[in-house]
């Protein structure tokens, strides 16, 4: 069971949180959910073994709480979204612009997650966003929303102020799509679709975070076959985003013939992900209690196609670890230095690279992974847009390791049950995996057996915000390795 | 030694449309109906409910010429299909998968099947329309992409057509930073208010004739994140839409289906696409 635990006033989880954060505990995020009008402050902290939410209450009238960024840093972002869905102000932010939802302050109708009622539209208010900075010598860079490719949308703002280092604005409210909303009055084993589409590129990862919240309300056990295919579609899930953040960084650097081929072997993992699930994104597979069914593919067919696969990979990726020029490009390149990526708590790749090495695999085991044998990690700590490349190419190797694993296995699977029921009435539990991008955390809560409140947090949300700190260079030359090496996707940030 | 790697594993790129590929064929990725069912009035109960996206309505008799039976009908809504299989799974006797990738259709209408009467003259207007537009393209085309609220996904299977299996270059299709240089406009995502402004910015910029492909589920209905009060359920109520395709995501070959499909440049006679015979039959019936 989830370790809840209520503190009253937002002054006490302060306290609780800055306590459990000196014994080691993670920071893992903060969110909001509407409680007879007044607000539910819960922050997520990561320990060895759990996730426990604590949990404060702010009275209906309050307009206003003290904040926490200033005692916890890494919850930035989370008090800005959670002042755009439910109006409060965190007294004392250093830096309160609208994230995810840009509305006017006095605009009193607000998404309010958690909340019966449901509002009809809401339009983001441009009124409501900060005037860009204008003077002599200070000039601004919109990059976006609109941007120049097949992108998501996303602003970046590039302030130049003078002589001083330029700042970089994020802006992701464009794309918000209210999804927290639509979680709510859901049947739970309807929430698994909606938790495929958080973020798609990591729908696995997102459908097992999520079942694994209801799983543990129900206490329940997928069956094992059931355990293996899982991890077969979610290290399946991360190959392909690797590959997708290498092509990406090749195209950065002009090479052509590269991103031809990682964008080949893309197209063979999704094809062969297709074959296997029936869909390319291996949708529909992950339910409550288990998955929907086993391969379509036999072991033997699968066992070929990840050999060749792996072969052709290797190649390619040691070619272009060898092109001098290519990693000049990524060497320095937007620099997380490690102790910004333990204070924050960075994830994935991004925190891996900076010698923060957290992976809900080793930290918190699921599914099949503790009986799986993995190899010991490397280290890296030099932070830069390398080592996140290094980074992703070990995990590559690791996820075929585990992949051989896994169809070994379910070539001796003899029962063929691969669900268990799920009956959940009522309570909250926090679930997880790991994305390729990084932890995923669903906190979710259900309610005469409907979904209550779910709050999907994903690596993307909690790693874009560090993407302010890593412009030490050339900015706009920079700007295109730094994100594809952050390898993130906004769906997943603005939800 | 990358021009070297550039040649190896001889020839990937599929030869579709000029030669069938089994991957198009095969694909599945949203539901149909089978054959007319007209059900007993007991039998009709629940159906709707097995649709996590409201794609299914059943409805008493549409008093149209093949409704002679008092029995009630059913039909699916491709264009908020999200491709999950419970209904296939549930009733394999109603549903099945839609066979092949060319799941695009000229009129939102044209989604719904089994097809109403009246969707055949719409089509055909439709189709003249977009022919006379597109009469003064070249050969190449020029493609604007644009996400206003994807989950991601979406963009992965746009960007698709670029890598060698696709090559979509081969067909003088390619991809525009500008629109001003564009033709087409491929809007992925839910129609989220917070690009409705950008949206219509970009669709102003770009030059006449110009057309817009609403690529994707999510674009054409809103899918499984509508209804919300971020978004608009789709991109049809923030810009004229030409083509219209299901998916969730749409696959790559239904994203390059449907831009063929504007640029009148499928094979067969102009435009000719499933689902447009006076039966209401998709001419290629899923197999059973
Ligand atoms: S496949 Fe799923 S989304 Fe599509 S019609 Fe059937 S139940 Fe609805």
């Amino acid at each position: 069971m989830t370790e809840i635990v209520g503190l009253g006033e937002v002054a006490s989880l302060r306290d609780e949180l800055a306590r459990r954060l000196a014994g080691g505990q993670r920071f893992a995020g903060l969110y909001g959910a509407d409680h007879d009008g007044g607000v539910r402050l819960t922050a997520l902290v990561a320990a060895d073994g759990d996730v426990a939410e604590l949990d404060a209450d702010l009275p209906a009238d309050a307009a206003a709480y003290p904040a926490l960024t200033p005692s916890v840093p890494a919850a930035f972002w989370y008090e800005r979204e959670i002042h755009d869905l439910f109006g409060v102000a965190p007294d004392g932010h250093p830096r309160l612009d609208p994230l995810v939802l840009p509305l006017l302050q006095a605009d009193p109708v607000r998404p309010r997650p958690g909340a019966e009622k449901n509002p009809q539209r809401l339009d983001p208010d441009e009124h409501a966003l900060p005037r860009h900075v204008m003077g002599p010598g200070v000039f601004t860079i919109p990059h976006g929303p609109v941007r120049s490719g097949v992108f998501e949308s996303v602003e970046y703002l590039v302030e130049t102020p003078g002589e001083d280092i330029p700042h970089l604005n994020i802006r992701v409210f464009y794309k918000h799509r209210g999804i927290e909303k639509r979680f709510e009055h859901m049947a739970p084993a309807d929430g698994v679709l909606l938790a495929e589409r958080v973020e798609g590129i990591a729908s696995v990862a997102h459908a097992l975070a999520y079942c694994h919240a209801l799983e543990r309300l129900a206490g329940c056990v997928p069956p094992w076959p059931a355990q293996l295919v899982r991890v077969l579609y979610a290290e399946l899930e991360r190959i392909a985003n690797h590959l997708d953040a290498a092509l990406k960084l090749a195209d950065a650097a002009g090479l052509a013939v590269a991103v031809a081929r990682f964008g080949w072997h893309k197209e063979r993992v999704l094809r062969l992900v297709g074959r296997l699930a029936g869909n390319r994104f291996g949708r529909g597979v992950v339910v409550p209690g288990g998955v929907s069914r086993l391969p379509a593919l036999g072991p033997a067919a699968a066992l070929a196609e990840l050999n060749g696969l792996q072969r052709n990979i290797d190649v390619d990726a040691a070619l272009l670890m060898g092109t001098s020029s290519f990693l000049d490009r990524l060497r320095t390149t937007g620099p997380l230095p490690a102790d910004r990526a333990r204070a924050h708590g960075a994830l994935g790749p991004v925190g891996k690279a900076s010698g923060h090495a957290c992976d809900a695999r080793d930290d918190r085991p699921y599914d099949a992974y503790p009986t799986l044998g993995a190899a010991p990690r490397r280290r890296y700590d030099d932070g830069d847009a390398l080592a996140r490349l290094r980074v992703r190419w070990d995990e590559v190797r690791e996820s075929f390791h585990l992949l051989r694993q896994v169809v070994d296995q379910l070539d001796d699977i003899h029962d063929p049950t691969v669900r268990a029921p799920v009956e959940v009435a009522g309570g909250r539990a926090v679930g997880w995996a790991e994305a390729p991008q990084g932890e995923v955390l669903y906190a979710v809560q259900v309610t005469d057996g409907r979904v209550a409140r779910c709050k999907p947090r994903s690596a993307s949300f909690h790693n874009l915000v560090l993407f302010h700190e890593v412009f030490v260079g050339d900015i706009l030359t920079d700007f295109p390795f730094s994100e594809a090496s952050f390898g993130l996707s906004i769906a997943g940030v603005a939800l | 030694m990358w021009v070297f790697r550039g040649l190896r594993n001889g020839v990937v790129t599929t030869r579709w449309p000029r030669r069938p590929d089994r991957y198009f064929t095969d694909w599945h990725g949203v539901a149909t109906i089978r054959d007319h069912p007209s059900l007993p009035p007991g039998d009709i109960e629940g159906l709707a409910e097995l649709c996590p996206t409201g794609a299914i309505h059943t409805a008493p008799g549409n008093g149209g010429p093949d409704d002679e039976q008092p029995g009630r009908r059913v039909g699916v809504d491709q264009g908020r299909c999200i491709g999950c299989g419970r209904c296939i799974q549930a009733r394999p006797d109603l549903f099945a998968w839609s066979a092949g990738a060319g799941v695009a259709a000229l009129a939102r209408q044209a989604l719904v099947v089994p097809a109403v009467a009246e969707t055949d003259e719409t089509l055909a207007e439709l189709r003249d329309d977009l022919r006379t537009r597109v009469r003064a393209l070249g050969r190449s085309v020029h493609v604007r992409h644009l996400d206003v609220g994807s989950d991601g996904s979406d963009e992965w299977e746009v960007l698709a057509l670029l890598n060698p299996v696709y090559d979509v270059h081969r067909l003088g299709i390619f991809f525009t930073a500008t629109p001003r240089h564009a033709d087409i406009l491929l809007v992925t995502g839910a129609g989220a208010r917070g690009m409705a402004a950008p949206l219509r910015r970009t669709y102003q910029g770009m030059p006449d004739p110009k057309v817009v492909i609403a690529a994707g589920t999510d674009a054409v209905s809103g899918g499984l994140t509508a209804p919300s009060y971020a978004i608009a359920g789709g991109v049809g109520g923030l810009v004229p839409v030409d083509v219209w395709v299901p998916g969730s995501p749409p696959s790559p070959f239904s994203v390059l289906h449907a831009i063929l499909l504007a640029l009148g440049r499928l094979p067969g006679p102009p435009g000719r696409r499933r689902r447009t015979d006076k039966t209401g039959k998709t001419g290629k019936e899923p197999r059973p």
